[in-house]
């Protein structure tokens, strides 16, 4: 279990970016942090692995608070994916090894090629396995990133607007993919993310950030279109379509 | 290892194994070309001859021609193009960027102000004669000293720069084209209020010059290059992380900025160690690299290693060719480091071999 407590930050010349922050994520339990452009979102969840180290507050995994760890440890308790990953002239199979990075001591042990082959299998990655990552098409690229986090075996998952490059088919493969392994490995997911609807379909709760601090934070309740449209200062409707509840913008 | 095969046909270890492959060959090369390379010159003695004179036998004259001229040039050839390339590509890793070398970061443009310091008020150079090598570095230790204190002073300038704004790569890059700026100028201003004979033994030492080596200044840089190396080899798997962006390396658990300033460190003191021994070798530690991953790719388990044994080769196979096509005469081997390596370089960029892991 995740849990947030008091979470500041702020850079030296600006005000806080990030003001009180609290909440947590339950072991297979995927968050939606939506606000704004500027809202901190993407800030928080580099604060969250120390990417960015939060001038105040906790976060702990497990009753450990893990801002207090050295990297290592840090990276065996949590993944990150970025925003945009950078292309290399590695292959797959190597990327996703790199994921062992924090268990690797001189060279990967045995152990650790079995684990990267077995998320190359669940992840039906094996067609692409010897290729370079910069030939991967965009979609492709986001699986690999996936599945080198998950070789770090973390117990919480931060990613960073997994699908904001893909087309809607990629879109929905990946999310597909994060919920499953959000259920089948019991982690808990952050996941920061701009489409509303794509958010009402894959994630669990949601949580909206407004002028450096929560706006509210719940379950599917929490989106309604007073909620939105007083985050996003935009007119919304949220309407029920087969059960699912869809954003419709009005403006 | 277990096998671990792919639905693609291939095999990782297969793949692994082609990788392990390359860099036995560029072993097999290099020491094949280090045999041919002392067997040849303006006399040239068979290898039989070669091979005994190693061992202190044989014609005296061919002993003396082994044993003390070529060996050294050659031992220091390898030292000097491995050190330099491995340098180049850590350089080239932890910075981000594909130009980084030690001319780049200002690192020889140190030396050579360090050298110029020692020549002009240090009474360093001196002329023997007439002739076109009649130039010569009368206290080469002297000089070495000077110009190796230069380019750390280069080095920990950009460092402490770099430091105070947490080591960004641009800050390093930056900070190296001004200091190198700062250094050509200094080393110009020398040159013009210098005499003569000194000026002809500043531009001398900056031609670079395999021929300076001692077995002493081979001990010391093989030594510092040997064990940049080793440090470079531990830090792979950071290297390799530090390729998908500074966040996701963080995100693997490396702290960044010590590896980059410990990388640099250690990269910066190699090929300042070997420049204030030889002169100016600029273009090994830029192209090696960027051959090799023609070849491997970017993994620094094998990048390393390859690029290293590439810049020992390129090295070797310029200073044969600067001994041999006007020989006697020795052509100074920076011109010809960068005069063989640069048509080699723009084939392999349009020509693209290798792109493929496959392949």
């Amino acid at each position: 279990m995740l849990k947030i407590d008091a979470l500041e930050f702020g850079y030296r010349a600006g005000g806080k970016i990030l003001d009180d922050i609290k909440f947590d994520v339950s072991n297979g339990e995927c968050v939606a942090i939506l606000g704004n452009n500027g809202a901190g979102k993407s800030t928080m969840l580099k604060c969250l692995n120390k990417i960015i180290s939060p001038q105040r507050g906790r976060v702990v995994i497990d009753d450990v608070d893990i801002l207090k760890l050295n990297r290592l440890e840090i990276a065996k308790n949590t993944a990150y994916v970025a925003q945009k990953n950078e292309g290399n002239q590695i292959t797959v199979f190597d990327a996703i090894l790199l994921g062992r990075k924090p268990y690797i001591k001189l060279a990967p042990k045995k152990e650790d090629f079995d684990i990267v082959e077995n998320i190359i299998a669940s992840l039906n990655l094996e067609t692409l396995s010897l290729r370079y990552i910069d030939e991967l098409s965009g979609g492709e690229l986001q699986k690999v990133m996936i599945a080198r986090a998950l070789a770090q075996e973390p117990k919480v998952l931060l990613l960073d607007e997994p699908t904001s490059s893909l087309d809607l088919k990629n879109q929905l493969e990946v999310l597909k993919l994060i919920q499953n392994i959000t259920k089948e490995k019991q982690i808990a997911v952050v996941i920061v993310i701009h489409d509303l609807n794509m958010a009402l379909r894959y994630c669990d709760r949601f949580l909206f950030l407004k002028d450096n601090a929560i706006y509210c934070y719940g379950d599917v309740d929490v989106m309604t279109s007073e909620n939105i449209g007083a985050v996003y200062q935009v007119s919304v409707a949220v309407e029920k379509y087969k059960n699912q509840r869809i954003v419709i913008p009005l403006a | 290892m277990n096998k671990k095969k792919t639905a693609c046909g291939g095999n990782y270890d297969q793949y692994v194994r082609r990788k392990a492959l390359i860099i036995v060959a560029l072993v097999v090369m290099t020491f094949m070309t280090a045999i041919f390379a002392i067997c040849a010159g303006s006399a040239d003695i068979p290898v039989s001859e070669v091979l005994k004179a190693l061992f202190g036998l044989g014609a005296a004259k061919n002993v003396m021609v082994t044993v003390n001229i070529r060996l050294p040039r050659i031992l220091m050839a390898i030292v000097s193009g491995f050190g330099l390339a491995s340098a180049g590509c850590v350089m080239q890793g932890v910075l981000k960027n594909p130009l980084a070398s030690a001319s780049t970061l200002g690192i020889s443009q140190g030396a050579s102000f360090g050298a110029a310091i020692a020549i002009v008020f240090l009474g360093g150079g001196t002329i023997m004669g007439n002739n076109a090598d009649a130039v010569t570095i009368n206290n080469p230790y002297l000089t070495s000293f000077c110009a190796f204190a230069a380019s750390m002073l280069v080095t920990l300038i950009i460092l402490g720069l770099s430091k105070a704004r947490k080591a960004s790569p641009e800050t390093m890059i930056l900070a190296g084209v001004a200091l190198s700026s700062l250094f050509a100028g200094a080393t110009a201003l020398l040159q013009y209020l210098s005499t003569d004979v000194e000026m002809a033994a500043i531009v001398f030492w900056t031609f670079g010059d395999l021929g300076r080596a001692s077995m002493k200044s081979i001990g010391v840089a093989a030594l510092v290059a040997g064990g940049s190396f080793i440090y470079f080899m531990f830090n792979r798997w950071n290297y390799n992380a530090l390729e998908c962006g500074e966040h996701t390396a963080t995100g693997l658990g490396v702290n960044v900025s010590r590896v980059r300033l410990v990388g640099m460190t250690f990269a910066s003191l190699t090929a300042a160690t070997i420049v204030s021994f030889v002169g100016i070798i600029n273009f090994v530690g830029l192209i090696a690299p960027h051959i090799m991953r023609r070849f491997v790719g970017n993994d620094y388990r094998f990048l390393l290693p390859a690029s290293a044994l590439m810049g020992a080769m390129v090295l070797l196979i310029s200073d044969t060719f600067a001994r041999l096509i006007l020989s006697p005469v020795i052509l100074p081997i920076g011109a010809i480091t960068s005069f063989l390596g640069a048509p080699l370089f723009l084939y392999l960029i349009f020509k693209g071999v290798g792109r493929n892991a496959e392949n």
